[in-house]
Formats: structure tokens, C-alpha cells, sequence
């Protein structure tokens, strides 16, 4: 069973691909623009489950 | 002929609206269309791999109920992806299996897929006015 990281992951790699390719012409600064965003989504995913880790549900 | 020449007469002479139903229908087409052939490409695999993906994880294919405004609204960002979306219902596929624990990720990627899509029209309906 795939795990929800796993699948955030993916999802945030998807997304930042179409994003960088789309917005950004030369291959250096899609790179760069793609990696900042794909950081960008895991990382405040990542901090957004653990505030959201004391909340029952 | 250098290749942004090329590509910027090739935009000057093209119909926008033919080039943004080609975009729609294919995904990177219109990127395609105009000598892009990275981006294009790149969103030719991305997005009916992520839309695949979607319904891998047994995501839903909303139907157009104007009773149910979210639904509806979702159901037209699953058709922004194009013939993926008319190739997957003709299969019947996206049925959705709401008890399923991918289920809400499944339509997330389904959503998003037909989405970014959009965006991928509306760039290629710039670059056909010259205004790229």
C-alpha cells in the first residue's frame, strides 16, 4: 500500500515539474526554480503535520 | 533560420484558437506546435502520467451535477486534461472507490492534472498572440 508521503511526494514532484518547466525558459533556472519548489511543498508539509500532530481528530 | 525565429513566425501565422483546443486535447501540443519541444514533451509524459496516477489510486471522475456546485466544478478540471479524460471514460475507468484510503489523493491528482493542464492551454494561447 503506498504510504502518504510516499504519495505527497509524487504529487509535489509532479506539480513542481509542470511549474518550472512552464514558468521558468532556460534549463538552469527550471532546475533551480523546480528543486525550490518541490523543497518548498515537502517541507511545509512536513511542518504542517507535525502542528497539526497534538489535534485529535 | 535560428529556432525563436522560427517558432515567433510560426505563432504569428498560427489560429490561437486552433492551437488552445490542440493544447486542451493533447497536452503540450501547442508548446509542440511552436517549436518547444522540451516543454512540450515534458508535459506530454507529466500530466496523463499524473492523471494515470489519480486513477491508480482509485480516484473519481466527477460527474457534471450543476445540483452540486463542487462537483461540478470538479468534473471540469478533470476534462481539462483532454482526450486522457475522454480516453478513460470510454474505458470506464474513474469510477472511484470512496472507501478506499488513496481515494481523496486519488481525485487530488486527478484535479490537478486537468488543472495544471489548463494553464498549459492558456500559455499556449499566449505564445500564439505573440504576447511570450
Amino acid at each position: 500500500m503506498p504510504s502518504h508521503f510516499l504519495l505527497l511526494t509524487l504529487f509535489a514532484l509532479f506539480v513542481s515539474i509542470v511549474f518550472a518547466v512552464l514558468l521558468r525558459d532556460d534549463g538552469r533556472s527550471q532546475l533551480r526554480f523546480g528543486t525550490l519548489l518541490f523543497g518548498g511543498f515537502v517541507a511545509s508539509a512536513v511542518l504542517l503535520g507535525w502542528l497539526m500532530y497534538p489535534f485529535p481528530l | 533560420m535560428p529556432v525563436r525565429e522560427a517558432a515567433a513566425e510560426r505563432a504569428q501565422s498560427a489560429n490561437p484558437v486552433l492551437v488552445s483546443l490542440a493544447a486542451w486535447a493533447v497536452p503540450g501540443a501547442g508548446h509542440l506546435w511552436f517549436g518547444h519541444r522540451f516543454k512540450g514533451l515534458v508535459f506530454l509524459v507529466t500530466l496523463p502520467l499524473m492523471f494515470a496516477v489519480g486513477l491508480w489510486l482509485n480516484g473519481r471522475l466527477f460527474p457534471f451535477e450543476l445540483s452540486q456546485p463542487l462537483v461540478a466544478l470538479a468534473a471540469l478540471a478533470d476534462v481539462g486534461v483532454g482526450l486522457t479524460y475522454v480516453v478513460a471514460k470510454a474505458l470506464g475507468l474513474g469510477r472511484g472507490d470512496v472507501v478506499a484510503i488513496t481515494y481523496e489523493y486519488g481525485n487530488a491528482f486527478l484535479i490537478v492534472a486537468g488543472l495544471l493542464n489548463i494553464l498549459v492551454v492558456i500559455d499556449a494561447w499566449d505564445i500564439a498572440l505573440g504576447r511570450k
